[in-house]
């Protein structure tokens, strides 16, 4: 037989039937639901009179529009409050293998709930109505974010109507550097391949810093293959995988168990296996990085300056960095540790698990946020990631130095519920895009690790974590 | 869905790269349990010169002069011109919905991310993808002429410009067929409800864990 890739094995194992053409139907495995997304899938199969073919599929949360302080006052802008009031009563007739609804200790970012429950598995295939999907690939487990339509053709029939991806793999050789962490090596990837580089593939990490992430930290990584364009991110299973999902509330137990590992095993890419596309980097050269413009390919290293557009000569590249810097109110050749921020935000599906928080606390050491900080936000990715960080103390750190510990949801990431940026305001974001307004109107975004985050908050600038 | 056979209209060239799907809709009216009534507030941000939430009169909002969308001459576009990776971001379906709601029924560009490029499908909007000289060529006669229309033959896969010159586009025979027809991809697959229990059945024997 031919050495297949982790993805190969993935698909042809989720084939119900396929077309001439190459179109199959996939069957998936797990839906997660959130609020954003769905309430017009179910809509779609109320006018139709159809059911879930299989509720216990699906695994919901409400996420993106709950508020992160004053959860007694409950969700204030009434068109926010609607929608998650339809995701709970969507809920309540449909079914679900299990809700998290705002307040619900394990409510969370969908993305942070899923694995940490044991919702995702490896070899699963895993769909939601969020392209940040791709997260869960981390478990070796063909995950992608799906528009509503997909929501409603998922609920309604098990599978997906798709064609498959080619396949790259992205191997990271070597030992990452103190202060590097997956995020540096996330956007050191897009700004190598652009956030186009990996349209219509997906993407598996290999190599040896790969192997050497921790299980959260790939999910970082996978959670940003969709910035370099990819649907899909994937890491093949080892040890720290199994070891990760074992014993959590929706993993298989006892004999079932033992059946799962031994095929888990197996989802790796075969010796020899060919992909259409490999990217090689070095782990030793990436640095920690900050984005200075509105893409997450306008990336580079702390030690970096602001590009010239002047010395680009494509005219749609360079009016794009024109348009950028016009945007973030930025001036070419400024040096990255000398750009001031006005706000941090710590958080979102790609930097709010506990290892992120750890590493935001470690960096603090006492120290107060500086004067031209307005507000440093620590959002959680779950009531559960929360309750682990207070019980080892560093909401205690956090507040030490002035920054907000607020409650667990994607916040400003985006900004659906009330945290936002104002016009103007330039932020140190742990999140995944830059683009215009996507933390409010106006807002000037710069994506960060979760160290180099709580550093320009305590300088009140960027700064190198490592120097710090 | 509705159905698309062919189109003469009017082409409105959007002359950015990487158009993220927070531009096309920004996240304040995701709120929206519906699916329509987006179009209003397709490119709100770079549309209207104030800011947008859900619930304004957008008659009465200051339109941006400098955005495209609001020449005079490009009114009534159904054809969206754009560059590369366009509708990048967001798996949100809001974007197509919000294209499709303002008029557009065919956008056109070098590529789109892959996310979006599905959705489109779903709605009864056409990308195309064309290569990157072609769409070169046409962003400059769309600039040059006013009143610049394409037709595009969804059964022959062609975009035809004025002068008649000819373009071919791919699409995969699936997609064709559905949107030729405006078919309902739930009712097709539901058509194989026996193949999806006959896999369910052999993952419960294979993989029991799974449907537990």
């Amino acid at each position: 037989m031919t050495a297949q890739t982790l993805y190969d094995k993935l698909w042809s194992s989720h084939v119900v039937t396929e077309e001439a053409d190459g179109t199959v139907l996939l069957y998936i495995d797990r839906h997660l639901v959130h609020e954003v997304t769905s309430p017009q899938a179910f809509e779609g199969l109320k006018l139709a009179g159809r059911k879930p073919w299989r509720v216990s599929s699906i695994v919901a949360t409400a996420d993106h529009n709950t508020p992160t302080d004053h959860w007694d006052e409950g969700i204030k802008d009434p068109i926010s409050r609607q929608q998650v009031e339809t995701l709970d009563a969507n809920i309540k007739e449909f079914g679900a293998l299990a809700y998290f609804p705002f307040k619900d200790k394990g409510q969370g970012i969908v993305h942070v709930m899923g694995p940490e429950q044991g919702a995702t598995l490896p070899g699963m295939t895993v769909v939601c109505g969020d392209s940040h999907t791709s997260t869960h690939g981390a478990f070796g487990a063909l995950a992608h974010g799906i528009g509503t339509s997909e929501v409603e053709h998922v609920m309604a029939t098990q599978c997906l109507v798709a064609k498959k991806s080619k396949s790259m793999l992205v191997k990271v050789e070597g030992q990452l550097g103190e202060g590097v962490t997956a995020k540096d090596v996330a956007l050191a990837i897009i700004g190598k391949i652009g956030t186009a580089g990996g349209t219509g593939y997906a993407i598996e990490f290999g190599g040896s810093a790969i192997r050497d992430l921790s299980i959260e930290g790939r999910m970082t990584l996978c959670n940003m293959a969709i910035e370099g364009g990819a649907r899909s991110g994937l890491v093949a299973v080892d040890q720290k995988t199994i070891d990760y999902v074992q014993g959590r509330p929706f993993a298989p137990k006892g004999e079932n168990w033992d059946k799962a590992v031994a095929y888990w095993k197996t989802l790796v890419s075969d010796e020899g296996a060919q992909f259409d596309s490999v990217v090689e980097l070095a782990a030793a050269d990436i640095q920690p990085q900050v984005t200075w413009g509105t893409s997450p390919e306008m990336v580079t290293e702390i030690a970096g300056i602001v590009p010239d557009p002047a010395q680009v000569k494509d005219p749609v590249k360079r009016e794009g960095i024109e348009r950028a810097l016009a945007y973030m109110g930025l001036e070419a050749n400024t040096p990255i540790e000398q750009i001031a921020i006005d706000k941090v935000f710590i958080g979102s599906c790609t930097n709010s698990r506990i290892e992120d928080l750890r590493a935001a606390a470690a960096v603090i050491k006492g120290r107060q946020k500086a004067g031209n900080v307005k507000l440093v936000m620590v959002v959680p990715g779950s009531g559960l990631v929360k309750a682990q960080a207070e019980a080892e103390g560093l909401d205690k750190v956090f507040t030490a130095a002035g920054f907000e510990w607020r409650e667990p949801g994607c916040s400003m990431c985006l900004a659906m519920n009330a945290d936002r940026l104002e016009p103007g305001e330039r932020c140190a974001s742990t999140s995944n895009r830059n683009f215009e307004g996507r933390q409010g109107q106006g807002g000037r975004t710069h994506l960060v690790s979760p160290a180099m985050a709580a550093a320009a908050a305590i300088a009140g600038h960027f700064v190198d974590v490592r120097h710090f | 869905m509705k159905a698309f056979t062919t189109l003469n209209g009017l082409v409105c060239p959007l002359d950015r790269a990487n158009v993220d799907t927070d531009a096309i809709i920004p996240k304040q009216f995701l709120k929206s349990i519906k699916r329509s009534g987006f179009g209003p507030n397709l490119f709100d941000e770079w549309r209207y010169l104030d800011h947008g939430e859900p619930g304004m009169d957008n008659s009465v909002r200051p339109l941006n002069p400098d955005f495209v969308l609001n020449y005079p001459r490009y009114a009534g576009a159904q054809v969206l011109l754009a560059r590369e990776n366009f509708g990048c971001g967001s798996s949100r379906e809001h974007a197509p919905w919000a294209l499709e709601d303002y008029g557009f029924r065919v956008v056109i560009a070098p590529s789109f991310a892959d996310i979006f490029f599905n959705n489109c499908y779903k709605n009864g909007l056409l990308p195309i993808v064309l290569p990157a000289e072609t769409v070169d060529q046409l962003f400059k006669e769309s600039v040059a002429a006013e009143g610049y229309r394409l037709t595009i033959d969804l059964a022959a896969q062609t975009v035809t410009t004025p002068s008649g010159q000819s373009f071919a586009f791919d699409i995969t025979e699936h997609r064709k067929h559905c949107l030729l027809n405006g078919l309902d991809e739930i009712g097709l697959t539901l058509a194989q409800s026996d193949k999806i229990r006959a896999y369910e059945e052999k993952l419960k024997a294979e993989k029991p864990w799974l449907l537990a």
